[in-house]
């Protein structure tokens, strides 16, 4: 029977994800037993680039842009080369090419990738779900300012949009314009105003 | 460094890193961003050799015309050298 009404809690109900695998799960099963197997990789480094790629999160990222917000030298050398800014704050983000597009009062950033969901995720973690929809991907590139809109993004009309297609090597990060009233805060007080969706450019940093 | 360049308007089937939306538009190189190996070669574990990749700037009025949410916003989007024409 389809579980289409509400559970007593008034939630809908959701499917248990208990169903068999797909190809592609089993495909990667079938690959990290035979890369174990040939003794390529061994279970603890599987498990080990697990735990790595779960510890890093949008602090990362907020970290490099409040260090950015406070010190104009990291600034000039963060959208200079963002990589080796990221690094440098102690970040190991692999063989990520960043490149950090900074946000005024002339001009918004707004990140996507049409093609399929590149993501900096060796400094901000797992992309939302949303990033990676089909809705997001197509519209991003068409109609940004409705999009932000939607997102709750609400610009001067002379501000101009940067749309940003990570279609190939390099990836996006926006630093976002440090907020108003701010002139007090140190840097983890500011880490602390920037959200995962300020460093995508679909949301604003919070007002201390 | 502002030169103008063409995205080729072909339709190669396969692994393509250029989107089908600005495939035949203009745009000016941003910045140059060194030698990458061909991911449309790396896809299928071919030998891949080192192309150069730059960052194209588009006007929406170019890429989207009349239908443009606002003509003078721009897109950036990385385009293999492969990909594109001088004018």
């Amino acid at each position: 029977m389809p579980h289409d009404h509400l559970s007593p809690s008034g939630h809908p109900y959701r499917k248990d994800n208990d169903h068999p695998l797909t190809y592609w799960q089993t495909m990667e099963i079938a690959v990290r037993e035979l890369l174990i197997e040939k003794g390529v990789l061994t279970p603890a480094e599987v498990t080990a680039q697990i735990e790595a790629m779960d510890a890093r999160s949008p602090a990362n990222g907020a970290a490099v842009v409040a260090r950015a917000w406070v010190d104009p030298d990291f600034k000039a050398r963060l959208l200079e080369d963002a990589s080796a800014a990221s690094r440098e704050m102690g970040f190991d983000i692999g063989p990520l090419h960043l490149i950090a597009v900074e946000n005024t009062k002339e001009i918004h950033n707004l990140i996507v990738c049409t093609l399929c969901s590149c993501y900096p995720r060796n400094l901000l973690g797992l992309p939302p779900d949303w990033y990676k929809t089909r809705a997001y991907r197509s519209r991003a590139v068409r109609e940004p300012r409705k999009i932000l809109e939607e997102f709750g993004v609400t610009l001067s009309d002379k501000t101009k949009i940067r749309v940003h297609d990570s279609t190939a090597d390099m990836r996006y990060i926006v630093l976002p314009a440090r907020p108003e009233g701010t002139d007090n805060m140190d840097e983890a007080e500011l880490a602390a105003l920037v959200t995962r969706d300020s460093m995508i450019g679909t949301g604003l940093p919070k007002q201390p | 460094m502002s030169e103008r360049v063409r995205v080729k308007a072909m339709m190669p089937p396969g692994h393509v890193r250029t989107p089908a939306y600005l495939r035949g538009k203009e745009g000016v190189i941003e910045r140059a961003l060194g030698h990458f190996r061909n991911p449309e070669q790396l896809a299928y574990g071919l030998p891949a050799e080192e192309k150069p990749l730059y960052r194209v700037r588009f006007t929406m009025a170019e890429v989207w015309g009349e239908q443009a949410e606002c003509p003078t916003d721009t897109l950036d989007a990385e385009i293999y050298a492969h990909w594109l024409e001088r004018l």
